[in-house]
């Protein structure tokens, strides 16, 4: 019986090590698999050509990304610009100004809101913000606009990453001492003061990890961005114009992957390019945080 | 006691939530002296000491009734400038919490946010106040190091240096020596003394030879209320009643 | 002073205004979804199948891609937590919980819960083709159940740390094996598990870049793992940019449907998260 168990115990402790093991590694073979998908394409292109080139003609075999990565970089820019200080300075509200009771209230609604699955807030896109722009900003500045741009893109991504940022900032601001904001305030600082030059240097790693976070985020956003970025392979020039980030054209274009020679194995570099950057990316704000979270532990 | 009291309580009342911290607290603090405030911990003497530069207000849940003068003008007043009075008070907390910035500008950030001081004014303030504190030769070629490098004594010295730059008229101490080994205790102690002659000092201790060794003044907080205050020998070798005798006795024997 | 005190108080304005936007953007986008679902919605919707395909048909409702997602979901849910489980034992109870292998498996699992659900969607077809599985209920499934596979165990991971030591302690010292312990810690989480399953299902139903390449489509409620399925935001996607009105009108409706779905999962599971991290003060 005593042997049974313990026999038990070791085989039970070596399943679980290899589901451990297997679960671990699906970020290696999700790198190898897509790189070996890859390799075709590198064959035939290099790198250089590949990341800088703008001609995108499947039925050539011309493959150029760069127009997929300025269209993702357009949309995350413009995310990340809208996202970022609406976040900061309502995160400084919620953990410095807001009374008790209205935090209450505020931080459901920031959950609530990272609940929303990606398709809805593109159909929130497609009914609310498309129109916003075609009729009410864009003829301010430019002849014509169908709505459907970077713009746009990017305004739906920032209110995706709102909840991502607004909950790690507060949480880091959370952790800063209360007699550090005391001891600013008791030298005659206002409250404004203590947040600009006290409490903000103090987060500045935390931010910085929460933006990269949401950058990351951004990259990878697919459906949302596709529904109202109007998909076209050009680079784009101004707000207004449409683009065509790298998950959308992955998700736009797997029906016609295996009909055209080489198309998958682009279609597949693409993901493996999304994946690397995402990947490192992660990789350095998780360990800022769990840094910061160390450091304040111990 | 004295002719005109530095901060006078009438009847001040704290309430958290639903918890009474303070009861129908009046006393008078005389100006130019060291005033410690004992009391067994949990018993409010820090919520005292907050009270008196209005640190409590962003406490959620307070409820503050009664006065606080301070030469002679309520801070409580809906008028009254709370950054205007914080700057009358620096704040010497239970562990030295530094500025996230260097030596230099820690010292310097009092004097900034209330005017545009020159640099040349600005240096020498940061020396004068340095020296005050007996930093200067420690750190006097090292000023833009970043403030967390200094010891912890070191450290809370600069807190105090920091305090100072914004000339107050009073300093608060929050049971400032508890976190210090007994060198730096016994040198922030000493500093103590020597600067009642140009500020009231208003300590908050629970180490009863502490009070002793520094205060010209005792309070003895207890559950929320004042039992006692006097001078310092009076109240710990001859107490008036008997809970203070009780509690004096307990520490000191 | 009046030039600080301006500045405070137009930093204090443009704060409130942010905080106004940010929490606000929450119910604009269920304003939206309601003003724009609720007139489509009827008993067919959730009862029927498109009739005349899904594109262009006017009849009927998304009864498949309903059923098509609670078997998606629930399938990855299911599998993954039979994963999950495990690994989140296995960091905790064999590997001491605190030492740096398993900080570093934390933050494996922390960066692979940051990979964007198209790749594994990509991830997924590729060993779809390796296997020789065409999109299907099962390919769907495989694909999201890696999608799920991080929620679950950081969450779980989360909820075990907060079993008290003394309770393990007092298990092993009672010479209890190390599986046996694990047993009566999983009896103390068993509301912290709900919690996980809640918050995967609740990512798992609103996914559509996993399922994309690996579910397929179809009008019909799968009754086979090799059939392929529909899901509801996949039948949102697909139907809103039909030019028929009526079925827009049906992608306003699934898009009504699945935000109200996954409010109540979002609601239920920080409720209980709340209870259960009451108990960890005790």
């Amino acid at each position: 019986m005593q042997r049974f168990r313990l026999i038990k115990d070791k085989i039970l402790s070596k399943l679980m090590l290899v589901l451990t093991v297997l679960s671990v590694s699906i970020v290696l073979l999700i790198g190898i698999g897509l790189y070996y998908k890859s390799v075709p394409l590198l064959h035939q292109s290099s790198w250089g050509t590949l990341l800088t080139s703008s001609e995108w003609k499947p039925l050539k075999g011309l493959f150029g990304f760069f127009p997929f990565i300025m269209g993702t970089l357009w949309v995350t820019g413009i995310a990340i610009i809208i996202a970022l200080p609406l976040c900061l300075l309502s995160s400084f509200y919620i953990t410095e100004y807001a009374p008790s009771r209205i935090r209450k209230i505020l931080v459901p609604f920031v959950n609530l809101l990272s609940g929303i699955p990606p398709v809805i807030f593109g159909v929130w896109g497609v009914l609310f913000i498309i129109p916003l722009i075609q009729n009410h900003i864009a003829p301010h500045f430019v002849e014509f606009s169908t709505g459907y741009s970077v713009l746009a893109g990017g305004i739906v991504l920032a209110v995706m990453i709102f909840p991502l940022v607004v909950s790690i900032v507060c949480e880091v601001l959370n952790t800063i001492p209360k007699e550090l904001k005391e001891a600013s305030l008791s030298l005659g600082a206002t409250k404004w003061e203590t947040i600009k030059k006290v409490s903000f240097r103090k987060a500045t790693p935390g931010i910085i990890a929460a933006t990269v976070l949401a950058i990351s985020r951004a990259f990878g956003e697919t459906i949302a961005v596709l529904m109202v970025c109007g998909n076209n392979a050009v680079v784009p020039h101004s707000v207004f114009d449409p683009g065509y980030p790298l998950p959308a054209l992955i998700a736009n274009n797997y029906g016609e992957m295996l009909s055209i020679p080489i198309y998958d194995s682009a279609l597949m570099f693409a993901a493996f390019l999304l994946f690397i950057i995402i990947l490192l990316f992660n990789i350095i704000s998780r360990v800022i945080l769990t840094r910061l979270e160390r450091k304040l532990a111990g | 006691m004295t002719n005109n009291p530095h901060i006078s309580v009438q009847h001040l009342n704290v309430q958290i939530g639903n918890q009474e911290i303070l009861k129908d607290i009046t006393i008078n603090i005389p100006n130019k002296k060291v005033i410690s405030i004992i009391g067994p911990s949990g018993c409010g003497k820090t919520t005292l000491l907050k009270s008196f530069n209005r640190l409590l207000d962003d406490t959620a849940d307070v409820k503050i009734t009664g006065k606080v003068l301070v030469d002679g003008e309520n801070i409580y007043d809906p008028k009254a400038e709370v950054t205007h009075i914080r700057k009358k008070m620096g704040l010497l907390s239970q562990r030295p919490y530094p500025l996230p910035m260097s030596i230099y500008d820690n010292v310097a950030y009092g004097p900034r946010l209330h005017g545009k001081p020159k640099k040349t004014e600005l240096d020498e303030l940061v020396e004068t106040q340095l020296k005050a504190t007996g930093l200067w030769n420690e750190v006097k070629d090292r000023l833009h190091a970043p403030a967390t490098r200094l010891s912890i004594g070191q450290q809370q010295r600069l807190c105090l240096a920091r305090g100072l730059a914004v000339e107050p008229e009073i300093i608060l101490g929050d049971e400032s020596t508890s976190a210090l080994d007994p060198v730096s205790t016994s040198i922030i102690e000493d500093l103590f003394i020597k600067l009642k002659e140009k500020y009231t000092i208003v300590l908050v201790t629970h180490i009863l030879r502490q009070a002793r060794r520094v205060s010209d003044y005792i309070i003895f907080v207890y559950m929320g209320r004042i039992i006692e205050f006097g001078p310092t020998e009076e109240l710990l070798l001859n107490p008036k009643e008997e809970l203070t005798k009780e509690y004096v006795k307990g520490y000191i024997s | 002073m009046i030039r600080r005190k301006i500045e405070e108080n137009f930093f204090r304005v443009l704060m409130v205004l942010a905080t106004v936007i940010v929490a606000g953007s929450f119910f604009l986008i269920v304003g939206t979804i309601f003003y724009k679902g609720v007139p489509f919605m009827n008993l067919d919707m959730i009862t029927k199948i498109p009739g005349g395909g899904f594109y262009i048909g006017k009849e009927g409702g998304v009864l498949n891609a309903i059923v098509g997602s609670l078997y998606v979901a629930g399938g990855a849910t299911i599998l993954g937590l039979a994963i999950s489980i495990p690994v989140a034992i296995f960091i905790n109870m064999y590997l001491d919980g605190k030492n740096f292998i398993a900080n570093s498996l934390r933050i494996a699992f922390d960066v692979l819960f940051g990979i964007p659900s198209i790749v594994y969607g990509a991830f997924g077809f590729l060993i779809m083709v390796y296997f020789g599985i065409k999109a299907s209920l099962l390919g769907g499934i495989v694909a999201v159940t890696l999608l799920v596979i991080p929620i679950l165990v950081r969450t779980l991971d989360e909820v075990i740390i907060t079993v008290p030591k003394e309770l393990r302690d007092a298990s092993l010292s009672l010479g209890a094996t190390r599986w046996e312990m694990s047993k009566v810690v999983l009896r103390q989480i068993r509301p912290g598990i709900f919690t996980a399953v809640l918050l995967s299902f609740g990512r798992a139903i609103g996914d559509v870049a996993s399922v994309l390449f690996t579910a397929g489509f179809s009008d019909n409620i799968p009754t086979s793992l090799h059939q392929p399925a529909a899901t509801l935001p996949l039948a949102i996607f697909f139907q809103l940019g039909s030019p028929v009105e009526e079925v827009q009108g049906r992608a306003y409706a699934s898009a009504l449907i699945l935000t109200i779905v996954v409010l109540i999962i979002t609601v239920l599971s920080s409720l209980l998260s709340k209870r259960f991290s009451k108990n960890k003060i005790q």
